[in-house]
């Protein structure tokens, strides 16, 4: 049966997602169930991979993809070449063994599956990365990658140093996580496409480009933080708090590879450059050494492997700098390498933690004897990690140190390179003999919590096929490896590969005297320790931990200062920060906008409108003068609002000035109200600079606005208005087109807006419910409020008026579709002629004699509007659909009838409520009918 | 006209944002009234200033824009409402509060308020 030709490469990431959740659901069925079932969707992936293997060896790269959403050029698309099925084959395969791994490490007391759904979303991400034809989707993986290493190292969260250890590698990868999005952004925008085929097709213009120097380098930011790269290494030996499995398959197989991948994958459009050479060159070549280093004197052993982890990858990235192809070559295959003998190693330091109690080597020693098989199979991974012939580790070495020669990019000091690789070399030897020795010889144990013994069988097969593949590797390389290796190096370099040979033995040349001398070297340096020892004990050791945490600590500290200045609690600030930022953004456009444009000029203007327009500015100029005399601001503000509304009128726009004027009263009667309940009089306390200030940004504000209106209306009109005007008595049935438009073209909006009243409304009922405020008997000049509470000529006169009140607004309602009126105007004359009553009367008057309630009134105002809208769906009409006739009536004469009005009367009676409501409560606060909350 | 119409509504915003800017409350509700009235001229505008051309079909020759006019009269009652619910929140401040500032507190105690009340959260 062929495979290939049920599944997609998208069935790889969708059954490994799904796969996420099959460890929870089978957790219950036992451990060892649940481990063969978690191991499912990872060994269909991998039979899958595995039968493409063919495909992809003879050279063909297999895409596939997905529109998702193509107005925005998103597609999900993927990639199988040779790096990529390189990368896969290590992700699943070491994956599957980890995860047999794990079913011993971790005790029946923890939650394996949690753990292993972690480790499988992680899974997931990585081959999504590998997998990835898109710059975009890759990132997203990516990001995926850090945060499943976040839950992975977190996974015993009750020890402070793994929630440190977790928040830093998150700190650090996610910072690069950024970093590599806008440089990839700026990669996508220069080849124009975010599929990585088109991205790679056009290096040359890349490299070209002016911005390639800023791309490069967020790339790199990248893809150094998640590979450990000096100086960003410090977070992967904290990592280690992580469990074993985590640390043997995330933080030194796979996930840390990942920058390299990245490395590898971007090579073609990224490399070849003095810049490219530099950075990475010099990045790598520092990590190498430092690592190797420092990893001689961790006495922890996870510890010591993750130094020497972090001077691996820095091997590895030094060698995709040095920009030969047989170095990139070299590169791919010590990716491999490092990968099967780095994973055996941190499982056989998992073992020796698990079957000992403790992973301190000035503890254990001597465990050869109690252990001797899991001893044989460290020794060959740690020779391996040695670079000792006949292991896989050797062969990569050597061409390492074979390129190393060949570089003469640093000119007269291109011999530092072989010269500095040697000296890693030694470090390399001599940390790993110190593996061996200190572990498994070097006397006796010193009070271990534990009696050592062999692990369980099972827990051995893991380390078992690693080092078999160490071996085989070694031995026979271009048989084991060879093609996949010709492949993967041939989609990274792009073109025909130069000639290598896999093979052990290459005659005496320098690289084999360079072994032998990293080796030898390696062995005296571990002979002599102690020296090294105590002269590296003069230096003060620095935690990475405390410094970073010292770091992070300062940024927030700084955060919340910034956050203090703006966010202050002062809604004052708010208010002066916004405007100063609105004058900001609409003044730009203004000052380069052409004050050439074409204009009309301005119509004749006529002495009354001068004459008006000098008492509004003097009326708004007075309310600010006199702002803190609070009756006499309220009326200079009154005056304002009069003429905006007979200059609604004066420009033919009689619904307005109606409504302007209804409105006028109404918020005049409101700001009267609240007055008695606020104080009377404001303190002056802003300071002059305050003053000045404000009136500096108001006049800003104030002249920008004025600048922008005379911008558009001098401009001729360009208006969709003649649709309303050419359809309104023949699609909705009248003639006034501002009605027209309020319940019939623009409904649904009018739907709206009273919805808005009415909510206003309720959330002010519901505020003033409760409130308990002290009610003054005095103004502020001490003078008693009047005991006439309801003079004699108001009552009588308003009583009187009532009726004609109503009936004004019933005709305006009426005639509202086709002359100056309707539901707004006539409900707001309504509401007046009613709290005209209230002030007449009084609460105690109204109450008994208008039992209406205003709540259930705008209930049924929005519930009329909205089914008269509904009521078109069933003559099958869309929402809102106005329908209206004519029928001539005895006595009265032809007279339309519109559905439109039916929903104006919801609008009517929504206004009124809202309105009453508003106002009613507020006046009845001073009254026993105020709004209590009803339990 | 137009220039002293632009005018007007100059005026006007520059007295609404001034008030805005006030510490107390009534101050503020004045404000937004006053820059209601000139947001509402402002959008109102929009159609350009016609003199005898209502909407209204058959009453003139040419008419005036009917859309900005709509779009003015729905504001004019939703900005009613709006300044209604900021003055009833700030009586309902000053039951709460004691005072009548914006902010809520004296302006000097800032530092002494701020701080107890954030490291509690």
């Amino acid at each position: 049966m062929e495979l290939s030709e049920f599944m997609s490469l998208f069935w790889i990431t969708a059954i490994m997602l799904l796969g996420v959740t099959v460890p929870l659901v089978t957790e219950r069925f036992g451990r060892t169930a649940n481990t063969v079932f978690t191991m499912l969707p990872p060994a269909i992936a991998l039979a899958y991979i595995a039968s493409l293997i063919p495909t992809v060896l003879a050279g063909n790269v297999i895409t596939e993809s997905l529109e998702w959403i193509p107005a925005v050029g998103l597609t999900l698309s993927m990639r199988l070449d040779g790096l990529a099925l390189m990368f896969a084959i290590l992700i699943l395969g070491i994956g599957l063994l980890i995860i047999l791994y794990a079913r011993y490490y971790l005790s029946e007391r923890e939650a394996a599956g949690r753990f292993f759904a972690y480790l499988l979303l992680f899974m997931t991400a990585m081959l999504s990365i590998v997998l990835s034809n898109n710059v975009l989707q890759l990132w997203m993986a990516w990001e995926v990658t850090s945060i499943s290493s976040f839950l992975l190292i977190s996974f015993w969260s009750s020890k402070s140093e793994s929630r440190k250890g977790a928040r830093m590698a998150l700190t650090v990868t996610g910072a690069g996580g950024l970093a590599l999005l806008a440089g990839l952004l700026i990669i996508a925008d220069i080849a124009g496409s975010y599929e990585l085929g088109a991205i790679l097709a056009s290096g040359d213009a890349i490299r070209d480009h002016a911005l390639y120097p800023i791309a490069l380098i967020l790339v790199l930011l990248g893809a150094f933080t998640k590979s450990a790269q000096f100086p960003f290494h410090f977070w992967l030996p904290h990592a280690m708090a992580a469990p074993t499995p985590v640390s043997a398959y995330l933080h030194s197989a796979t996930m840390v590879k990942a920058g390299i991948f990245l490395l590898a994958r971007f090579y073609p459009i990224l490399s070849g450059t003095e810049l490219w050479f530099l950075i990475v060159t010099m990045t790598g070549l520092i990590t190498l050494l430092l690592g190797a280093y420092v990893a001689l004197f961790k006495h922890d052993l996870k510890g010591l492997l993750a130094y020497s982890t972090v001077s691996h990858l820095g091997l590895i990235v030094l060698l995709l700098g040095l920009d030969t192809e047989l170095a990139t070559v070299a590169a791919l295959f010590h990716i491999m390498n490092h990968a099967v003998f780095k994973a055996s190693l941190f499982m056989a330091a998992g073992i020796i933690d698990h079957e000992s109690g403790t992973r301190d080597m000035r503890k254990l020693n001597g465990l050869w004897r109690y252990m001797p098989y899991t001893a044989t199979l460290a020794m060959v991974a740690a020779a391996s990690m040695a670079g000792v012939p006949l292991f896989n580790g050797f062969l990569s070495k050597e061409m390492f140190f074979a390129e190393s020669l060949h570089q003469e990019t640093l000119g007269f000091l291109s011999w530092m390179i072989p010269v500095l690789a040697t000296l890693a070399g030694v470090f390399a030897v001599a940390y790993s003999l110190r593996f061996i020795h200190d572990v498994f010889f070097n006397g006796e144990p010193v009070n271990l919590p534990k009696i050592p013994h062999e692990p369980p069988r099972y827990m051995k097969i893991p380390v078992e096929v690693l080092v078999a593949l160490c071996l085989l590797v070694g031995i026979f390389p271009a048989f084991m490896i060879g093609s996949l290796l010709e492949a993967a190096a041939t989609s990274v370099l792009m073109k025909e590969l130069p000639y290598y040979s896999l093979a052990i033995w290459h005659g005496f040349n320098i690289p084999l005297l360079m072994s032998v001398i990293a080796i030898v070297g390696g062995v005296l340096v571990y002979t002599y320790r102690r020296h090294l020892y105590s002269f590296q004990a003069q230096f003060k050791e620095t935690d990475a931990k405390l410094v970073f945490e010292g770091v992070m600590q300062k940024i927030v500290a700084f955060s919340a200062k910034f956050d203090e200045g703006l966010n202050n609690g002062s809604l004052q600030r708010y208010v002066a920060l916004l405007l100063l930022f609105t004058i900001v953004i609409t003044a730009i456009p203004l000052i380069n906008l052409d004050v050439a444009a074409a204009h009309l000029p301005d119509q004749p203007v006529t002495f009354v409108e001068i004459v008006a327009g000098v008492i509004l500015c003097l009326s708004a100029i007075a309310t600010v003068i006199y702002h803190r005399k609070r009756m006499i601001a309220l009326i200079t503000l009154s005056v304002v609002g009069l003429i905006v509304s007979v200059a609604f009128a004066r420009f033919s726009a009689p619904d307005l000035a109606l409504t302007q004027l209804a409105v006028e009263v109404v918020t005049v009667i409101l700001l009267m109200l609240a007055l008695y309940f606020l104080p009377q009089k404001t303190i002056a306390e802003s300071s002059p600079s305050r003053v000045v200030r404000d009136l500096g940004i108001a006049a800003a504000v104030g002249g920008v606005v004025a600048t922008i209106n005379y911008a558009f209306i001098t401009q001729p009109l360009d208006s969709i208005s003649e649709f309303f005007l050419a359809n309104s008595k023949t699609g909705g049935g009248g003639t006034n087109a501002v009605n027209v438009i309020l319940v019939d073209f623009r409904g649904l909006d009018t739907l709206g807006e009273i919805l808005v009243l009415g909510i206003a409304a309720f959330g002010i009922f519901k505020l003033l419910t409760g409130v308990k405020l002290a009610m003054p008997t005095a103004n502020y000049k001490g003078i008693p409020w009047s005991e006439d509470r309801h003079p004699p000529i108001l009552t009588v006169i308003s009583q009187s008026l009532l009726p004609l009140a109503l009936l004004v607004s019933f005709y305006i309602f009426l005639r509202g579709h086709n002359m100056p009126g309707g539901g707004f105007i006539a409900g707001l004359i309504t509401s007046v002629a009613l709290i005209q009553q209230y002030i007449a009367h009084g609460v105690d008057w109204i109450k008994p004699r208008l039992k209406v309630n205003y709540q259930s009134l705008i209930a049924w105002g929005v519930l009329i509007a909205t089914f008269t809208g509904i009521g078109s769906w069933f003559f099958g009409r869309p929402f809102m659909t106005t329908w209206f006739d004519y029928f001539d009536i005895p006595f009265i004469g032809e007279i339309e009838l519109a559905s439109a009005l039916v929903f104006d009367l919801g609008v009517y009676l929504t206004v009124v409520g809202a309105t009453l409501l508003i106002l009613a409560s507020l006046g009845k606060l001073t009254s026993v009918h105020r709004p209590v909350a009803e339990e | 006209m137009e220039t002293l119409y632009v005018v007007c509504v100059g005026v006007m915003t520059f007295c609404g944002v001034f008030l805005c800017l006030r510490g107390r409350t009534f101050s503020v509700v004045v404000g937004l009234t006053m820059l209601s009235y000139a947001v509402n001229l402002f959008l109102f505008s929009s159609g350009r200033l016609n003199l005898n051309g209502a909407a209204i079909l058959g009453m003139s020759e040419s008419y005036a824009d009917p859309l900005p006019q709509a779009l003015v009269l729905t504001a004019i009652v939703i900005g009613f409402a709006m300044i209604a619910f900021v003055v009833i929140l700030s009586i309902r401040a000053r039951a709460d509060l004691g005072n009548d500032l914006v902010d809520g507190r004296d302006p000097p105690d800032t530092d002494k308020l701020v701080k107890p009340i954030r490291s509690k959260l």
